[in-house]
């Protein structure tokens, strides 16, 4: 799938922000006045920076509202919904702990669970697609849930919680990576089923539709090298786990704190990057992709 | 309304003949053509007369080869456009309503003036059938010419699809696939109609009729036997001369 810029900072954007105002919500840090204010505004400005890049993916902004109508069978819509409650619920709980000093805790505890539901329904856009068979797994989930708990935990500066779930989801990470490589052939969609040719023989592109490329083409017949993937994945793994646990493990420093969070963010852009820019719709089988007897057309 | 309905009371489709299809793309432009001055937006293209053209089309022909275990490859042409499908996926999937499914045939539409261009339903159509157009920021796709079939301005022959009107190989087939005494229905039976990547669940609506079987070269060599080479040692005067000449 096309790796568009707008997509990779909304997710990875919002998830950590969201992440943030979970930790916030459950009261850890528990944070009061000028504080809370700081921690707040990386939070909102986070989440909701992300979902405003989101709607830069859309081809006719000025009607974005609309996305809200349709909850009940949309993960997208759900997405929308959640993000606005979730934002809300924190609002009102960030108004208590920096202007009064009080922490209102059940409407934090709501506003936690609110954030992850954000997350999740994110993620499910991504997950409910039968057509990218290396989304197309419960890991996928999993997987934006440890990343939002782990960025977050890291940017509220629990030490502790953030060692630990930066490790899961490193682990989860690799996990994406071996299953997902795998989907594809597991999916059982091949040249053969796509056209139905495949009593006859073994198929091959021999033309394409137009000499010219096209939205399809363009959008979801993306292909990198596995070269370059694997050099990326190092390089994603390391920044974004490995550098920021090394860190976190030595006496805190704030100045090395900031190097963890920025190293965590690059490596989460990297790895989102991949998230994309790896995962084959099976449409490209049309285009010649997966061809056994020859380079594929894209 | 983005939930599909439990039935519909008719499932209009297209029925494509692989085996008689030449490929020729006439329905490519006879849809781009209707298409582009009737229901929703144009369809744009970008750079047309440029380096690097491309533009919005509802339906495209590819051509495949395929090898059998033995014998000569073949060569299909393939004509996809939307399969209506029963369960699809693209419909569930909008945030906006804009996609839905027909009660009363079950066409697939996009209602453009609520598509926010988010492209999440070309992302769920396994088929590639939809295709956002680049100067309008919203999802085209095909309507089955909605604005054709039940248009009382135009002679009853012109009230099928643009691209079924135009087919010079009769490759094409309209009508309802929920009738199983339409002409339709009894050509995907006589002919085992497939559906495309039924893995993927969509259930479509669309049927393709596989190409059939290819007459085989042993089996039409019945004059074989007759003009086989009458001598194939040269006897008498020609035998005379043949042997004559090699000597020399
Ligand atoms: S072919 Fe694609 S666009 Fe058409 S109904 Fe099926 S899933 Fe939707
Ligand atoms: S591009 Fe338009 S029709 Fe497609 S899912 Fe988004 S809003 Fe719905």
């Amino acid at each position: 799938m096309h790796p568009a810029r707008s997509l990779i900072l909304f997710t990875s954007l919002s998830g950590l922000g969201f992440g943030v105002l979970a930790w916030l919500g459950l009261g850890t840090p528990a944070v009061t006045g000028w504080v809370a204010f700081v921690f707040y505004l990386i939070a909102f400005g986070l989440a909701g920076g992300g979902l405003v890049a989101s709607t830069f993916h859309l081809g006719r902004r000025e009607r974005a509202l609309k996305a809200f109508t349709q909850w009940q069978s949309s993960w997208l819509s759900r997405e929308a919904w959640l993000a606005v409650a979730a934002m809300a619920t924190m609002g009102l709980f960030a108004l208590g702990a920096v202007f009064f000093g009080q922490h209102w805790q059940p409407l934090g505890w709501l506003g936690a669970v609110l954030s992850l539901a954000t997350v999740f329904a994110t993620s499910m856009i991504y997950a409910q697609l039968k057509t990218v068979p290396r989304w197309n797994m419960p890991l996928t989930p999993v997987l934006f849930l440890s990343l939002s708990i782990a960025g977050g935990a890291l940017l509220s500066g629990e030490i502790g919680p953030a060692i630990l779930f930066l490790c899961v989801a490193g682990a989860l990470t690799l996990a994406h990576w071996t299953l997902g490589d795998r989907r594809f052939a597991q999916s059982g969609t091949t040249m053969e089923t796509a056209t139905g040719l495949g009593p006859i023989g073994q198929v091959r592109a021999f033309e394409p539709p137009h000499t010219g490329t096209n939205y399809l083409m363009r959008e979801m017949v993306f292909r990198i090298g596995r070269k370059h993937s694997l050099k990326l994945r190092v390089m994603g793994f390391g920044l974004m786990v490995l550098l920021p646990v090394l860190i976190l493990l030595l006496p805190f420093h704030h100045a090395l704190a900031a190097v963890a969070v920025l190293s965590h963010v690059a490596g989460l852009f990297i790895t989102r990057w991949l998230f994309f820019a790896e995962a084959e719709h099976v449409v490209g089988l049309y285009y010649g992709a997966h061809d056994k007897t020859s380079d594929p057309i894209a | 309304m983005t939930q599909l309905p439990e039935k519909t009371e008719r499932k209009l489709g297209l029925v494509i003949d692989l085996d008689t299809c030449v490929g020729c793309h006439a329905c490519v432009i006879s849809c781009k053509g209707w298409n582009t001055e009737n229901y929703g937006a144009p369809l744009s293209d970008q750079d047309p007369y440029g380096a690097d053209p491309s533009g919005t089309f509802l339906n495209r022909v590819h051509s495949y080869e395929v090898q059998p275990e033995t014998g000569a490859p073949q060569l299909v042409h393939f004509p996809k456009s939307c399969l209506h499908c029963e369960d699809a996926p693209c419909v569930t999937v909008c945030p906006t309503g804009a996609s839905y499914k027909r009660v009363e045939d079950g066409i697939v539409l996009v209602n453009e003036s609520d598509c926010i261009g988010c492209g999440l339903c070309a992302w769920a159509c396994p088929y590639g059938a939809r295709e956002m157009d680049a100067a309008e920021g919203v999802m085209k796709k095909c309507t089955l010419c909605v604005d054709r079939i039940y248009n009382e301005n135009l002679a009853e022959e012109d009230r099928v699809p643009a691209c079924v009107r135009t087919c010079p190989s009769g490759a094409r087939h309209f009508g309802d696939l929920d009738d199983p005494d339409s002409a339709v229905s009894q050509l995907v039976a006589a002919r085992g109609g497939i559906d495309l990547m039924p893995e993927q669940g969509t259930k479509p609506v669309n049927k393709y009729l596989p190409p059939r079987p290819k007459d085989r070269l042993d089996e039409v060599d019945v004059l074989a036997p007759y003009l086989e080479p009458v001598a194939e040692d040269p006897r008498g005067f020609l035998g005379w001369l043949d042997r004559t000449l090699d000597r020399l």
